[in-house]
């Protein structure tokens, strides 16, 4: 592993000859990558590359056809992840019948809330101040992304998997969603986000990882592609 | 980083399931409905007479509380699975067991105790014999929660599916049938006189158990089905 | 040891099970038509007449070891159902599936032989007898697994998802059992005696016995048989289906068959 040389502790989630195949089509990889803390890596690819189900096996919702993934150098368990874990995927998670603080409230009584941020200042932080009240069936598919990204925010963990965030955001949505993922890096945190390439994480330097619709299934995917604008 | 207790998150999927109750509390009277129209086909279809009523009042009432709470274990995971709540769920750091215990719980709750409360009005339609209007209620405040921990097993392997009504079924009853039988087997060994205590405790020692198991179960199925 | 888990894990391969399944169908359903038919001529021609109920008692030859393998296919899908979830290995998934129906077809015979049998002693098609209404709900909860089954897309995750529906079958089964030989003697049904209080004699026991064996080794056939289909179809894209396909299609192209 190259980065091993620049990291001395072992990486935050890393994958090795990771790859998933339903009824034995090939979905992604064989995929090798790591992400350390303090940092974000952007997985790029085309609608059917397996983004999404990537994602899922990150997640441990699913267990992959082949190959490991270790978490701090350990391998991957449900239990081990789900306390560092915030999943965003793409249906978001949140109850249409209850409005937004309901939401938040019930996430941080499920995942526990970060220090010094309540459901009231997350939803704030995501641009709803005053949406509070609302149910969340009445707010834009924009607005429902952005209570989600506030759970996410929420929750105190260090990992986030987060699926499409830019998907349905105006340019300040794209603008905020940068903004949390930058100071979630600072903090030391790291995050794995998917896009179909419309949208980028433009600020900070992103790694990315891209994922292409047809495995070949001998070639190794991954890091050996990685553009590193580091 | 404060991470939330097990407590705490369950304490906040209970709230957050009765509020979802709440908000569309009309839903509940579905299952009651349907069991009441149930019933009210009986004497319809084999005559109003109290001597041909009376024997069946029993059986009907259950099968009738058994159906419609087969019609309402739908809703139990289909909302959750299709918003993306129930994902969250699996990955909470919490015992996932547990927290299907809590849904479980509440869905038991707002389906098969409204149906407990209209079983002596259901009974009386069919001219149900006095001496068992306490035993009826009683036995099947012993069953529905057996229906409902069995049931959720079998929704949590259907949870993915497009159209699962037809299949739930066949996965369920067939499931229920101890239940059905020492639930309706005591209230009609109690109709002839003979001694009906020992169904009701052998419903009470199968429910003790199916608390602990179904919920593992439960959780089990769902890692399955979602996977 | 080792050489046990060495043998396990060769068998348990997809291609050497391939192999070994395809030489010993042939052989399983051979015997088990060699026997059957042994068997029912005992049973049908060589047995003598029951004094009670005439040449209607015959029926017991299909009737009892149909029975029989109703409960055992069960009882081999759970174990396999078992080891499929346990240790996630491919093979006991598919052999889980496969004995499925061929368990439920059991099952079927022997709920309407029962049936027919009923005619001549009760004068009804159908008696709510406690084995026959277990049998009953025996082939419902078949209906389940294998309706699971095929409603999942995934084949493995359909598999996995059935596999464990039937081992809720199985702690299910003996109290399906318990709780309708209860509501029997509640409600006072005939029961179905098979062999009556008296000793059942040599001559009849040695017919059963060969159908016994012969419906079992018809089993093992159909499991195979199936298990074959269903390893092919996970494995549709791996080498060892590509060259079995090819050796296969090779004596076709040119005319020998």
């Amino acid at each position: 592993m190259p980065e091993s040389r620049f990291h001395e502790r072992p990486a935050l989630l890393q994958a090795r000859g990771l790859a998933f195949a339903r009824n034995e089509e090939p979905i992604f990889g064989p995929l090798d990558f790591a992400l350390h803390a303090g940092e974000v890596v952007l997985m790029e690819g085309d609608n059917g590359a397996g983004k999404t189900t990537l994602l899922r096996v990150l997640a441990g919702l699913i267990a992959p056809s082949q190959g490991e993934i270790f978490l701090n150098g350990e391998p991957l368990t449900l239990a081990r992840l789900s306390p560092q874990l915030a999943l965003l995927s793409h249906q978001g998670g949140l109850k249409h019948d209850l409005t937004a603080l309901e939401n938040l409230r019930f996430a941080a009584g499920l995942h526990g809330q970060r220090r010094g941020l309540s459901p009231v200042s997350a939803l704030a932080a995501v641009g709803l101040d005053g949406f509070g009240e609302v149910p969340v069936r009445q707010l834009s598919a924009g607005q429902k992304k952005r209570v989600a990204l506030a759970r996410v925010l929420l929750a105190p963990v260090g990992l986030w998997l987060l699926d499409e965030p830019y998907a349905n955001l105006d340019r300040s949505g794209i603008e905020l969603v940068n903004r949390l993922l930058e100071r979630h890096a600072h903090e030391g945190g790291a995050a794995l986000i998917t896009s179909h390439g419309a949208y980028a994480y433009t600020s900070g330097t992103p790694r990315r990882i891209a994922l292409r619709p047809d495995p070949a299934g001998t070639e190794s995917q991954g890091d050996t592609i990685v553009e590193n604008t580091r | 980083m404060r991470p939330g207790s097990t407590r705490a998150a369950c304490l906040a999927l209970l709230r957050r399931d009765l509020l979802l109750v709440w908000r569309r509390r009309g839903d509940t009277l579905t299952p009651l409905l349907f069991a009441l129209i149930v019933v009210a086909l009986f004497p319809l279809a084999i005559g109003a007479q109290m001597e041909t009523l009376r024997p069946i009042a029993v059986g009907v009432v259950f099968v009738a509380t058994l159906l419609a709470g087969l019609l309402a274990l739908d809703s139990l995971f289909r909302g959750d699975y299709e918003d993306g709540s129930l994902e969250q769920l699996v990955v909470s750091p919490h015992p996932l067991a547990l927290l299907l215990a809590c849904k479980i719980a509440v869905h038991w709750l707002t389906t098969a105790l409204p149906l407990i409360a209209l079983s002596p009005l259901l009974g009386e339609l069919l001219f149900l014999d006095p001496a068992l209007r306490g035993l009826l209620p009683l036995a099947l405040a012993l069953t529905t929660p057996l229906l409902s921990l069995i049931g959720a097993v079998c929704v949590a392997l259907t949870v993915g599916m497009q159209r699962s009504g037809m299949l739930l079924a066949l996965l369920v009853l067939p499931l229920y049938v101890p239940v059905l039988i020492f639930g309706a087997g005591a209230c009609n060994a109690a109709q002839m006189g003979l001694p009906y205590l020992a169904p009701l405790l052998w419903l009470a020692a199968g429910l003790v158990l199916a608390l602990v198991l179904a919920p593992l179960a439960c959780a089990a199925a769902l890692r399955i089905s979602t996977s | 040891m080792n050489t046990l888990t060495y043998w396990f894990h060769k068998l348990g391969s997809p291609p050497t099970f391939y192999r070994i399944a395809t030489a010993l169908q042939p052989w399983c359903y051979g015997v088990a038509l060699v026997l059957g038919l042994i068997g029912l001529y005992g049973g049908l021609v060589v047995a003598p007449k029951d004094y009670q109920q005439g040449d209607a008692y015959r029926i017991i030859f299909v009737h009892v070891p149909c029975a029989w393998m109703g409960l055992f296919a069960y009882l081999f899908m759970a174990v396999n159902a078992f080891i499929a979830l346990v240790w996630r290995i491919k093979l006991n998934e598919v052999l889980a599936m496969a004995s499925a129906p061929v368990g439920a077809a059991f099952t079927f015979v022997t709920l309407v032989t029962g049936s027919l049998w009923g005619k001549p002693m009760w004068g009804t098609w159908w008696t709510w007898d406690a084995r026959l209404t277990s049998e009953l709900f025996l082939l419902f909860l078949y209906f389940g697994v294998i309706g699971l089954y095929n409603a999942i897309e995934d084949r493995r995750q359909a598999a996995r998802a059935a596999s464990f529906l039937a081992l809720i079958g199985v702690v299910n089964l003996p109290i399906v059992h318990f709780s309708v030989n209860w509501w029997n003697t509640l409600h006072q049904g005939s029961t179905v005696r098979l062999f009556g209080p008296s000793r059942i004699d040599a001559s009849m026991l040695w017919p059963l016995l060969l159908l016994a064996i012969a419906t079992h080794l018809w089993f093992f056939g159909s499991v195979l048989a199936r298990a074959r289909g269903g390893l092919i179809e996970l494995d549709a894209g791996k080498d060892w289906v590509r060259t079995l396909a090819l050796a296969q299609s090779k004596p076709t192209a040119s005319g020998v068959t």
